[in-house]
Formats: C-alpha cells, structure tokens, sequence
C-alpha cells in the first residue's frame, strides 16, 4: 500500500515512528472500507515525495490499529494529522484538495 | 503562440461517472481528449456503500466497485488522465484555457463534470464537531458509532439510505427531517419503514450541535413550524440535505440557476459555446448514476460535432 517514501505504523510502532520522530509526521487514517481515503491515497503518495527530507509520511489503517485514532478522538476518516514534536500540529478531516493538504504541512513544516 | 498540436479536442473536468463517460466516448471517438482529477476516479461513489439502481445489476453492486469498473472502461480506450485541481477557465477564444495549479491546457471544448457537494445544515457547532461526530458519510464513519445513537438528517435517498446502512453499527438511527413527510424513493422508504432501529422525526429541524471534549454529545431540535425545542441525546449526526454544485473554477459567462447549477441545453451544451456540463453540477430533475453516464456520452458525442464543425 505504501510508496517508496511513505511507511506503516501500527498502535505498537507509534510512539517510536511519530511521537519520537525528529522530522513532522503527516498519520494518514485510513481503512480499506473507505473510498475517500483510497480517493486521496495518490495525493498523499504526492506529497510524501515531493516533501521528502523534510516530513515524514505514514499510514495507519484503523481496523488494524483502534487503540492510536481512539488516543486522538478520531470518529471520521480520511483523518490526516501532523505530529511534529509528539503534539498535534494539523489536523485535516475528510477527502479534501491537495493544495489545501499542502497548506497544512506548510504551516506545519514552516 | 500556442502551437496546434498542443491543443486537446476536449477536457473533461471530473472523474466521477459523468466525466468518465465522456472520456470512455471521447477516446472511442479518438478525440485528443484528457481527463482532469484531483483525487481518485469515482466522484460520490467513493462515499456510498452499494448501488441497487444502476441497470445490469440485479444483485446491486458495490459503489466503490462500479467507480472502478466505469473508470477501467474509460482508460481501456487509451483515455488520458492528470491528477490536478482546476483553477480557472477562460472560455471567450476560439481555443480554451483550463488554468490548473501547474500549468494550464489549451482546448477546442470543456466538459464540465466537476460534480456536487454535500451541503452543510449551518448550524452551530456543525464545523466545530466536523470528524468528532458531525459526519458527510456513513460508509468512511459509520464503523466508529458501534452499539451507539445517532441522528441522520435529511429525507432524500441518500438521507434514508444511509440511515439503513448506519442500523449496520448504530444501535438507534434518528432520522430528522424538517417536512411531515420523506422525499425518499418508495422502495428505499419501504425498507426502513421496516428497520426497527430507525425511528423517524417529522416536521423537525437541528437548530446545533452540542459536545465536549469527547466530541459530540447531543443536537438541539426545534419544531420546523413552532418553537418548540429539545435536546437529542446522540454521540454523532450524518448530515445528508442536498448538494451543493462544484463551480469555484466556473467564470460568470458560463449560466447558472440561483442554486449555482449550470444551465445547459439538452445536447449539455452550456451558454458558451463549446463548453458542456454534464452530471450532477448542472442544472437536471433527476441526479443519478445512471443520468450522469448519459449526459457524458452526449456532451462527448456533441464536443465531437464541435470540433468538426468549427476546426476542420
């Protein structure tokens, strides 16, 4: 499911690969069952090159893993959230515009 | 100076049914023809669970799945796509610009097939609760509200039907609708009619949102003809009251209704020459899967009349 620059965290591997992370950390929360979040899976593929260096881009399917979107009140997806020094900086629900995406890792990245 | 084979014969804007239909026509028609998306193919589709109206299949079929099959059809034929968002549109030459983030597109013809929204109720706490209870789609949302109460708003198709598919997880599904009666197709009312989790309040309007830190907790009701209120106990509210048609990119010489659906004829053409809509963004009765195909395949078939007639 993942592009070359994107990863997989998992409710085990999210405090070391997002909380921990040095770089931000776009969570894409998505689920198979949700055709928004596969709409915008090639935005975040994008994104996740065209940021390389300076975010990092991980996915977190939600049927796998409750225990990491319940932690953050997550009852919609798509949900992006970006981490940046283990806190909440963005948050975007829904399937929206990559420009409007962007905007929110600008912000974030700064 | 723009050099001639760098000219489409048309840009389809939208890659929901309508503009993959005009793309699966235009390429079999060998037109110079590309596609515009700024997400993934299957427009609304993408955020319902299963299509039981689309003919030639008797069993139903996935709306995910039907996206993909339509968008298969269309690159099949060497259909060309391009993942950007439409900015501008300047319609007044001969030959089109389409303005995109990253550059622009020059064409004999548009296809507009940008799609609708879902509608907002404007109410407050709506935005504020927006992912933690306040809900477009039921099939993305639906999972997160197991053995809970929540509230569906609306009495159209797509308001009832997604209350049905809510009874999934929700252990009540409040249906609220602001006339005495729904607006649903009787098949889809008959069904959940009979849904002993759904219940129905009539001649109601959500007046807010309610919530806490947890999201949202409750919404106020008011009787759409009195003032009598009350609060409903839910942990979530799916808002399905209408759509709202995608023409930000749309210049004013291009008519709309007072809604802002763009007028067409019944060959799609719009008030500019040269440029169709077809789907659900244009002004129509009936907005529906099986409608939307058709307008694509007249707007491609006459975009092609188009070309033909005014560049060769």
């Amino acid at each position: 499911m993942a592009g070359k620059n994107m990863m997989e965290i998992s409710d085990s591997t999210f405090e070391q690969d997002v909380l921990q992370s040095d770089l931000p950390v776009l969570v894409d929360f998505w689920a198979p069952w949700c055709g928004p979040c596969r709409a915008i899976a090639p935005v975040i593929d994008e994104l996740s090159g065209e940021y390389a260096g300076k975010l990092k881009v991980a996915k977190c399917n939600v049927d796998d893993n409750p225990k990491t979107p319940s932690r953050y009140g997550i009852r919609a997806i798509p949900t992006l959230i970006i981490f940046k020094d283990g806190n909440v900086s963005e948050q975007i629900t829904g399937a929206v515009a990559k420009s409007q995406i962007a905007a929110a890792i600008d912000k974030a990245v700064g | 100076m723009t050099m001639h084979n760098d000219v489409y014969d048309i840009v389809i804007i939208g890659g929901g049914p309508a503009g993959l239909a005009a793309g699966l026509y235009a390429a079999r028609a060998r037109l110079k023809a590309v596609l515009i998306e700024r997400m993934g193919f299957g427009g609304q589709l993408l955020t319902y669970e299963k299509v039981e109206n689309y003919p030639g299949f008797p069993e139903g079929i996935s709306a995910y799945g039907l996206g993909e099959l339509i968008s298969a059809h269309a690159l099949k034929f060497g259909l060309k796509t391009r993942t950007a968002e439409v900015e501008g549109l300047e319609v007044e030459d001969r030959i089109k610009t389409v303005r995109l983030a990253d550059g622009a597109l020059h064409t004999k013809t548009i296809v507009i097939a940008s799609g609708a929204s879902l509608k907002k109720l404007g109410v407050k706490g709506e935005v504020e609760f927006t992912g933690r209870g306040v809900s477009y789609c039921a099939v993305c949302d639906g999972p997160f509200y197991r053995d809970q109460e929540v509230a569906v708003v609306g009495g159209g198709d797509t308001a009832v039907e997604e209350a049905a598919y809510l009874t999934k997880f929700a252990n009540r599904v409040h249906v609220i609708h602001r006339r005495d009666r729904l607006r649903a197709t009787p098949v889809i009312q008959e069904k959940a009619a009979q849904n002993p989790k759904i219940s129905f309040i009539y001649d109601t309007v959500v007046t807010e949102v309610r919530g806490g830190a947890q999201g949202v907790e409750s919404v106020m009701l008011r009787e759409a003809q009195g003032s009598k209120t009350r609060e409903l106990p839910v942990t979530g509210i799916f808002v399905f009251v209408g759509i709202t048609p995608n023409t930000s990119f749309a210049p004013p010489s291009i008519k709309c209704d007072p809604l802002g659906f763009i007028l067409t004829d019944q060959e799609m053409t719009t008030s500019v020459p040269g440029v169709f809509a077809v789907g659900d963004v244009r002004v129509k009765q009936l907005r529906q899967i099986v409608t939307a195909v058709g307008d694509g395949a007249t707007a491609a078939f006459n975009a092609g009349s188009y070309v033909e007639n005014h560049f060769s």
